[in-house]
């Protein structure tokens, strides 16, 4: 057993693999603090985590089972003038409301539809009088398909007659539609990437300035989001943002083009004329502009992303934002990993392992040993019983019962096209739709396409957003009903409408943004980091970490570049004697990591290779896979 | 420093890398003049195209061995059959791409490229075409990479539609682009050719070309098409009205393609037993091949320019011999031809007439809408109405203002004189740099009405005085003015093109700054000159003077030259003709 623990001493103990504790564990490792970095669940990432498809249903059915707590005595580890203070071990208060639909088949249809007569094959679908293909799965433990003798039924043999269908000619002319089925779905889970959180990257955000600075970039591959979108008068719109959008807009007039070309010149430089509407709403500023109603609507809902009262000066702040975040990659702002967000709090988590910090997952921290007198965390006990002394120790805020009072609402789908066809199918768009009546939420939503390694070919993921009323469903699903189409939903005629939805889920998750660093009756050397906040960017999650590494180490540089490796010396160069056990450790495993990073360089070009998730993800210390068996 | 990487030192890495240079350096200069050697004793081998191969993909821009490997590949050719030669070509293709990577922008590699693309037995052009735009697309401004996608695009004949919708994306993606622009005004005459008849409802491809009336004007766009283009730069320039080149781009929609070469005047004066012939553009009468028959008979003459200055110039005159059509009862007829063309123009000089002349009726619309489109009035006025709405927005904005004059011009010259010249102020004052300029437009636009005044009052008079001109223009125009008035005006100078006023006897251009008089040079019939107020300082200014026979009136009142001591005498030498001297 004794070979098997951790080593009983380290700088900065980090519970919870989360962005901000990630980046927290990468700048204090790279710095040459000694890091452990655990994490109770057998992913990474937390809430901020990505799944395939089939990982998310087993999440989804984790969500829902009671996890007992096995409390013990760990008395018997204290020293003199120390007592413990026990964490808890389970978050379930993170996510509520979950709830399932799917919509397709639960079958692969084309087996039937070869079957069928053959002059049938080009119609796209079947006629469905009743919404058989809806699973309402409340009850996770017991997923039942209401309609599974159904869908095994359904063989076209519905009479032809009862729905006139398009000429053949006409069915060639446009590519039917072919649903997938569920089990499709789960056939091709692996190569679905759901992000439990939907965020992007401002192209000039503190996010991107990190990975930048900290070359954390290095491991991580990126996609424009290629359009802003907006849905209005129930109909999705382009919003026209960079000076290429604006020209090639067909939407607004010439005098309209001239008029917002002028007020996004303009608003880069504060103005005594924008100082008079301090305090004041931004849209009564920008209907002083005589923008119009179409440009008011650009202005304040997808470029400025702000709402009706937001004073002006915090609505021309983030229209600036947005401007200069423009044309550094792309035509919009935006950025979004390849294979999903959850890839950023890994990346760092690398950084981390890189530099000598030590990883376990399914690993927990029951309680901190505190010093009665100083009132500091002097050491923590693991899930295995272990005392294991620190100077620091940094936790996600699921673990110390933080009252969570900020909800935020989300929604999954999975479709099978995207809310607005264009000329390519490869579109990440980020839509705005405002509130449907005065007060509501807006919706933030983000659609990708099967570029960006989250969606197999021929579907889109789209990742609905906004602040909690009530819960998701209630929330969301009208905005979803609006925009797309279910079983519950078709209208006879309306095939190529909206997208129809092929699986969806809903939750709630806490929003993080109202969470404290200090304070919430913990030791002063422990620092708690938020779960996701409801904004769009990562700013809440950059600026916590940084916030809590110069509270560890006031006097160190944050996630300073990290050296190419030819320039790194190895301690068997210079021939050093009587190192630490530990540290010949670690060389090893830093020269196997340059290694496996120069490999993966190698990689990266060939985007259409399917990354292999389990390399990219950091590997776990020696010592934490010996443990696990 | 506990668990620390360890970095190597700035010093370290200076002196390693510095290290590595010199090495570099010493392979590259021995295997550059192993490549010299080896072309000095003329041997093309393989070893040879390796050695180049080595030397150009580090620096892409040594000419010499770019020959060498020319010579050795066309060596090549000579000893392999077609598919290795194939397979070479290949290979330099790739290699030259290797080579674009390090440097888009390098004149070798790119000239290079087209030569072995014209050399490939079997050239894949859309492999080449796709080359191209991966390059415009990391710089669509790369000139190198646009002249060789010109051939490119000419060797493999890609459809004109293909090229336009090119041209569609890439000011799609960014409009701040000339090539673009200027391609697609290439293209354009191309796929839409102007109809020649604007009744005929559809534009047949021109098959054999109908005789051309001598007012066609090619290179135009059939009007159809000019409106999806007007909406389409407009885009632009509003999007952005401070880029130019949608604006220029605007402005040769607008206008239309040079006059035809042809005679437009023939004067033929009995005193001077002289013909003057003007043309609609500036030509050299040697090289169009002008032919003078007079009564039938093909005329022996000397065709010289007004002035010496001008090989060539719009208007040539000639000396008959004398006493041909002196006689005033006889009638002649004389027949101007320009071979080059095949146009001729008559002219017939009646009994008792001691001049006589044949011009085409100069019309505004023809004369000087040149620079302007013969479109539908509507048309132009709905232009006039968007940009005149871009000018309510920004209003200070000087490619506006200049296209709303431009515009204003091509509608109605002389009914919208005071709106021109008032944006012409505003221009010179948001544009100060370039007030000249402004002020020889507005005078070259103000000298047109004036024409288009007199043209309509059928008169020889031309009178434009107080109008602040800064430069004389369209003197061609007034071949046949007797009497000209040009005083309070802001001239310097009477320029060499003043010659072609042929038939002036009063010239008044008091209350100048002019200098020089240069242009007042043989002017047959010239007797009285008014120069008040001017700044005529030397003796030698006048000089050109001498040259008009008949001149008897000489105002110099108001003159530097006049302070001279003894300046009338020597007047008296240089002018003798003059009888009424004003000093």
């Amino acid at each position: 057993m004794a070979a098997e623990d951790l080593p009983s001493e380290f700088d900065v103990v980090i519970l919870g693999t989360g962005l901000a504790e990630s980046v927290v564990a990468a700048a204090c490792s790279r710095v040459g603090q000694r890091v452990l970095h655990l994490d109770r669940r057998s992913y990474y990432a937390a809430n901020w985590a990505s799944f395939t498809f089939n990982g998310l249903l087993t999440w989804i059915q984790e969500q829902n089972e009671s996890q007992t707590e096995e409390v013990r005595d760990w008395s018997s580890l204290l020293e003199e003038g120390e007592e413990l203070l026990h964490l808890s071990d389970t978050d379930s208060a993170s996510i509520t409301n979950l709830q399932v639909f799917c919509y397709t088949n639960e079958e692969d249809e084309e087996e039937e539809a070869e079957s069928a007569d053959p002059l049938n094959t080009t119609e796209e679908e079947k006629p469905e009088e009743f919404s058989h293909d809806v699973f309402i799965r409340s009850d996770f433990q017991t997923v039942t398909f209401l309609n599974q003798s159904q869908a095994a039924q359904t063989p076209g043999e519905e009479p032809e007659a009862a729905r006139p269908h398009p000429s053949a000619a006409q069915s060639q002319s446009e590519p039917t539609r072919k649903k997938l089925s569920y089990a499709q779905l789960v056939k091709e889970g692996r190569r679905f990437n759901i992000d439990l959180v939907s965020k992007l990257l401002f192209s000039r955000g503190s996010l991107v300035d990190l990975l930048i600075k900290s070359n954390v970039s290095r491991y991580a591959e990126f996609k424009n989001v290629t359009r802003i979108l907006t849905y209005r008068h129930g109909n999705m719109e382009q919003v026209p943002c960079s000076r290429a959008d604006v020209f090639a807009s067909r939407q607004l007039l010439v005098v309209e083009k001239r008029k917002l070309m002028r007020f996004l010149n303009s608003c880069m430089e504060e103005t005594e004329e924008q100082q008079a509407y301090n305090g004041r709403p931004y849209l009564d500023f920008l209907r002083d502009q005589q923008l119009g109603d179409n440009l008011q609507h650009f202005l304040l809902h997808s470029i400025a992303m702000v709402t009706e009262d937001t004073p002006t000066e915090e609505g021309l702040a983030s229209t600036r934002h947005f401007l200069r975040c423009l044309g550094r990659y792309g035509n919009t702002p935006f950025l979004f990993p390849v294979y999903g967000l959850g890839e950023i709090p890994q990346c760092f988590c690398r950084m981390c392992a890189v530099f000598g910090g030590t990883y376990c997952l399914r690993h927990s921290v029951h309680c901190l040993i505190v010093d009665r007198d100083t009132n500091r965390c002097r050491a923590v006990i693991d899930s295995r019983g272990q005392r294991i002394s620190c100077s620091h120790f940094v936790v996600e805020d699921g673990c110390v019962g933080s009252d969570r009072k900020k909800m935020a609402t989300r929604a999954v789908l999975i479709t099978d096209a995207s809310v607005l066809p264009g000329e390519s199918d490869q579109q990440v768009s980020m839509v705005t739709v405002p509130p449907a009546a005065a007060g509501g939420p807006t919706v933030k939503m983000v659609e990708l396409c099967s570029s960006t390694m989250t969606c197999v070919p021929g579907t889109y993921l789209v990742h609905l957003t906004c602040q909690s009323t009530g819960s998701a469903h209630q929330d969301l699903s009208p905005v979803v009903t609006m925009m797309f189409r279910t079983t519950e939903s078709e209208e006879p005629g309306n095939e190529h409408g909206r997208p129809f939805v092929l699986w969806c889920f809903y939750f709630n998750m806490a929003d993080g943004s109202a969470v404290e660093v200090e304070g919430h009756q913990l030791p002063c050397n422990v620092y708690v980091c938020s779960g996701p906040d409801g904004s769009l960017g990562h700013e809440h999650a950059v600026k916590q970490a940084e916030f809590i590494f110069h509270k560890i180490l006031p006097d160190e540089d944050f996630c300073p570049p990290a050296p190419n490796p030819e320039d790194i010396i190895y301690d068997g160069d210079e021939g050093a004697a009587g190192q630490e056990e530990n540290q010949g450790e670690q060389e090893i495993y830093l020269q196997n990591h340059t290694e496996h990073n120069a490999e993966e360089e190698e990689m990266t070009p060939k985007t259409t290779k399917e990354k292999d998730k389990n390399q990219s993800r950091p590997q776990t210390h020696r010592n934490t896979r010996s443990m696990q068996h | 420093m506990h668990g620390r990487v360890k970095v190597k030192t700035t010093a370290q890495q200076e002196e390693e890398k510095k290290k590595e240079r010199e090495k570099k350096l010493k392979i590259y200069i021995a295997a550059r003049d192993a490549c010299f050697s080896k072309r000095k004793e003329g041997i093309f081998d393989d070893e040879a195209l390796q050695l180049t191969q080595q030397l150009l993909s580090s620096n892409p821009d040594i000419a010499t061995l770019w020959n060498y490997r020319r010579e050795i590949l066309m060596h090549l050719e000579t000893v392999r059959d077609e598919d290795e030669v194939q397979k070479i070509y290949q290979d330099e293709l790739l290699f030259l791409e290797s080579c674009l990577k390090v440097n888009p922008k390098s004149y070798g590699s790119w000239h290079h490229r087209g030569w072995v693309s014209a050399r490939l037995p079997r050239p894949d052009w859309a492999r080449e075409l796709g080359l191209c735009d991966r390059c415009l697309s990391l710089d669509d401004r790369n000139f190198h990479c646009w002249d060789y996608r010109r051939m490119v695009v000419r060797m493999s004949g890609v459809p004109v539609e293909k090229e336009l919708e090119f041209t569609d994306r890439l000011i799609g993606s960014n409009f701040s682009n000339y090539s673009s622009w200027h391609y697609r005004s290439t293209l354009l005459p191309l796929l839409h050719p102007e109809c020649p008849e604007q009744d005929s409802p559809r534009c047949e491809p021109p098959l054999a070309s109908p005789p051309p009336s001598p007012q066609t004007h090619f290179h135009r766009v059939c009007e159809e098409q000019l409106l999806k283009e007007y909406e389409l730069v407009q885009n632009a320039f509003f999007t952005d009205p401070n880029d130019q080149s949608a604006w220029f781009y605007y402005r040769w929609l607008l206008g239309r393609a040079e006059l035809e070469e042809m005679i437009s005047c023939v004067y033929v004066s009995r005193e001077e037993e002289r013909v003057a012939v003007a043309f609609s553009r500036p030509v050299s009468a040697l090289s169009v091949g002008l032919l003078l028959v007079l009564d039938g008979q093909p005329q022996r003459v000397e065709w010289r320019s007004v002035h010496p200055h001008f090989k060539h110039s719009p208007v040539w005159i000639c000396d008959l011999p004398p006493g041909t059509i002196s006689d005033t009862s006889n009638e002649h007829n004389l027949t101007v031809h320009l071979t080059e063309t095949h146009t001729h123009k008559d002219c017939a000089l009646y009994t008792g007439r001691s001049e006589s002349w044949c011009r085409d009726t100069a019309t505004d619309q023809e004369l000087f809408r040149s620079e302007l489109s013969v479109e539908k009035t509507s048309v132009l006025q709905s232009e006039l109405q968007s940009v005149k709405q871009l000018q309510e927005l920004e209003p200070l904005n000087k490619w506006c203002l200049l296209t709303i004059i431009l515009l204003m011009r091509a509608l109605d010259p002389l009914g919208y004189e005071k709106e021109t010249l008032a944006h012409f102020q505003t221009l010179k004052e948001v544009d100060s740099m370039r007030s000249a300029y402004y002020s020889d437009l507005c005078s070259k636009f103000m000298i047109e009405n004036t024409i288009l005044k007199m043209e309509y009052a059928e008169v020889r008079v031309f009178s434009i005085s107080d109008q602040n001109l800064t430069t004389l223009c369209h003197l061609d125009q007034l071949l046949l003015v007797t009497h000209i008035n040009l005083s309070s005006n802001d001239l310097q100078r009477l320029p060499p093109q003043f010659a072609m006023l042929q038939c002036l006897e009063v010239l008044e251009a008091d209350n100048n700054f002019i200098e020089s008089l240069e242009g007042v040079y043989r002017l047959p019939k010239l007797e009285e000159v008014s120069l008040k107020n001017n700044k005529i300082s030397t003796l030698a200014d006048l000089q050109p003077l001498a040259s008009c026979p008949k001149l008897k009136r000489l105002d110099l009142r108001g003159n530097p030259i006049t302070q001279t001591a003894g300046v009338e005498s020597q007047l008296a030498e240089l002018l003798p003709s003059v009888t009424d001297l004003l000093l």
